[in-house]
């Protein structure tokens, strides 16, 4: 079996030193984990190496971890992957680099306090049904397609590995954070709630909240259940500002119906509008400010003069609002038939659920494969059958 | 002479607050021999904000820009991660279910386009991807004329080209999270590893939450610094607004002398074929571009 080596951040408070790497060989199946790998290492080399794990199988979330600086679970990446990553660059026998999961403090090696930062979140968004009145004698019953909506949100083991990837936790640790929003949207979601319009209320007036996400991506990938945590945080802004009319203290309602208005306008970008329009909109050519707009277009003037100075902004239609050029022909008039067209449909097309179509097969690879074909053993790598 | 022809879609922001963006790509262009069509009647991606708001509405207008550029038999090249992003995001919808397909496509009729799924030779690729896949780090090398020898550039990819990983393409192009370095490399600069080269510049969220954007990009501009490189390089216009027009404003958050220069992709390729920085529009950047040009004029000791 092949060698491996694991590059671990070690840290153990009693003995009263800082964080230390240490690298251990493994000699380990390709197709088994990382988590295997630790195990190993753990059995055969040095007892005190401490891991918390449980299941090995991707489904009780214990062993999240960074793996070659990829949030994610121990035990559902291969070893031989991890080995592959960790040498891409070089491709010459870098280590498999292993540390604790990032945004909350280690207690002890890969073990983190997952406590106070992860399940106080958690906590923070009411992780429990809040329906109206008294329950119902029997259950609660609603049509099954009611729920197939929430089910991504559903399918989160709690591991962390969002939490440790977030790049918005990472310069703001009192971001809600992706965890806590996507169980967020599981309530919000779920028919049998009566408190949605509360929740999000809360979650958008918030600094912290649903405005603070960064769009970055990182917790879509490092979810080993593909409960994609941003796609939940957008539901939220989506039904927030739409549904409910919540028009929030961090302009993020703003900044998105002008962006949206200003294309149906313009077909590309006014800048200049949109940061007007995102702190004060107009209305009925009455500017109406939220109460951060002044401090907000106070705040993006001197950014503003300098773009000036350098010749940036030094145009009419950059300085001043709605200047900005529509498109050319009847272009615009077209990408306006497009707005009133999804405006009345809003369809929302979640491929977690819908699942990409089956594509109708050619002719030929239809066919039945022959007998002799479908008895064909796959030649052995080891040259053994 | 590549034989590279293809439909162009600029974008907002590089004709808006980056006007040096979109200058620069159409005079590297020419000098490279690559054609650009520019698709003059397609919309805003709507960079993940009108998806915010109407996901249809989303798939909609960029399934018109995906049609126009078919419409030209060519395929389609974007200068802006966040365009990709935000396409790709939209193109994975509409490819995914031709019952949908057929309803965004009710939308486009009367304009006289469709959007075809697998039409043979679309594609919608950033200006990275085109110089690395389809004209080619050889070629690229073969018409560099002033090698940046000595430059240390830090790339800065920007979120949307390189993540989510499901919709990027990594399985048939699994070293797209590393172009950027070979692009550094093979225009003869010097690669700077940094913490913050995959991390996210801050700014879809700076007119919601200034601390947290103006935070992240003051963290990555310093991790930089203090990895020795002289410029950061990238291939997106919204991060250059964070990382660059916002520089001052996020060395007042972080409490941190910045100055470091940060380059549009086209900018720094610009420069290896020969092109001054004046051409490429250098001088419209905030943060100073002067240590760039002394050091590629030999004025900086390396």
């Amino acid at each position: 079996m092949p060698d491996y080596t694991l590059k671990v951040r070690r840290y153990q408070p009693e003995s009263g030193e800082g964080a230390y790497w240490q690298e251990f060989k493994v000699d380990l199946d390709p197709d088994l984990s990382v988590l295997d790998g630790l195990l190993q290492v753990r059995d055969r080399e040095d007892g005190s190496l401490v891991v918390r794990c449980s299941c090995r199988a991707a489904i009780c979330g214990s062993c999240g971890m960074k793996i070659n600086g990829r949030s994610t679970l121990g035990c559902k990446t291969q070893i031989a992957e991890a080995h592959e990553q960790a040498n891409r660059r070089n491709g010459g026998t870098e280590p498999i680099v292993v540390e604790p999961m990032a945004n909350m403090p280690v207690i002890k090696d890969l073990v983190t306090d997952m406590e106070s930062t992860h399940w106080t979140k958690i906590r923070r968004v009411t992780p429990w049904l809040l329906p109206e009145g008294d329950p119902p004698e029997r259950e609660y019953v609603v049509p099954p397609e009611s729920m197939i909506d929430i089910t991504q949100s559903m399918a989160c083991i709690q591991c962390g590995a969002c939490v440790s990837s977030c790049l918005s936790l990472e310069v703001d640790p009192e971001f809600i954070g992706p965890a806590a929003l996507a169980k967020a949207y599981r309530f919000v979601g779920d028919p049998r709630d009566a408190e949605a319009r509360g929740r999000l209320y809360d979650l958008a007036q918030d600094p912290h909240g649903i405005y603070d996400c960064t769009h970055c991506f990182s917790c879509v990938d490092a979810c080993p259940k593909d409960v994609a945590p941003m796609d939940q945080i957008m539901r939220l802004r989506r039904i927030a500002g739409d549904d409910h009319d919540i028009d929030d203290v961090n302009n993020g309602r703003r900044h998105e119906s002008a962006f949206t208005k200003i294309i149906e306008k313009k077909g590309t970008l006014d800048e200049s509008l949109l940061l007007q329009e995102s702190y004060a909109q107009g209305v009925k050519g009455k500017l109406i400010p939220t109460p951060g707009a002044i401090k907000g277009l106070v705040g993006s003037l001197p950014t503003a003069v300098r773009g000036l100075r350098t010749g940036k902004m030094r145009s009419l239609a950059k300085l001043i609002p709605g200047v900005h050029e529509k498109l050319p022909g009847d272009a615009q008039e077209h990408v306006q038939r497009i707005y009133t067209h999804a405006e009345e449909h809003r369809e929302e097309l979640n491929l977690y659920i819908s699942g990409e179509e089956e594509l109708e097969p050619e002719p030929d690879e239809a066919e039945t494969p022959t007998p002799e074909a479908a008895i064909e053993p796959e030649p052995d790598e080891e040259g053994g059958r | 002479m590549s034989d590279l022809k293809l439909a162009y879609w600029p974008g907002c922001v590089s004709r808006g607050f980056t006007p040096e963006l979109h200058g620069s790509m159409a005079q590297v262009a020419e000098r490279l021999g690559i054609e650009l069509v520019t698709l003059d009647r397609a919309n805003c991606c709507g960079a993940g904000v009108i998806a915010e708001h109407n996901t249809e509405l989303a798939d909609t207008l960029n399934a018109r820009t995906f049609a126009l550029a078919q419409s030209t038999g060519l395929a389609m090249m974007n200068i802006c991660s966040t365009c990709q992003g935000a396409q790709s995001e939209c193109q994975q919808r509409l490819d995914a279910d031709s019952a949908y397909r057929a309803h965004i496509n009710e939308a486009l009729a009367e304009e006289g386009l469709e959007y075809a799924k697998d039409k043979p030779g679309f594609e919608n690729k950033n200006f990275l991807w085109v110089l690395v896949e389809d004209y080619g780090l050889d070629q690229l090398k073969a018409k560099v004329t002033r090698p940046v020898a000595g430059l240390r550039v830090g790339p800065f990819y920007g979120c949307y080209i390189i993540r989510p990983r499901h919709r990027i393409g990594y399985e048939d192009h699994p070293e797209r999270d590393l172009y950027l370095e070979r692009v550094i490399e093979t225009l003869g600069g010097e690669v700077v590893e940094y913490d913050g080269a995959r991390k996210c510049c801050g700014f879809p969220v700076i007119t919601m939450n200034r601390e947290t954007s103006l935070r992240q990009a003051g963290t990555h501009i310093g991790d930089a610094l203090d990895a020795g490189a002289d410029c950061l390089v990238t291939p997106c216009p919204l991060c250059h607004l964070n990382l660059d027009m916002q520089q001052p404003e996020a060395e007042k958050i972080t409490g941190r002398e910045l100055g470091l220069a940060v380059l549009h992709l086209p900018q720094l390729v610009g420069l290896a074929l020969g092109f001054e920085p004046a051409d490429l529009g250098m001088g419209k950047h905030i943060a100073s571009t002067e240590w760039v040009e002394a050091r590629l004029a030999g004025g900086v000791p390396v």
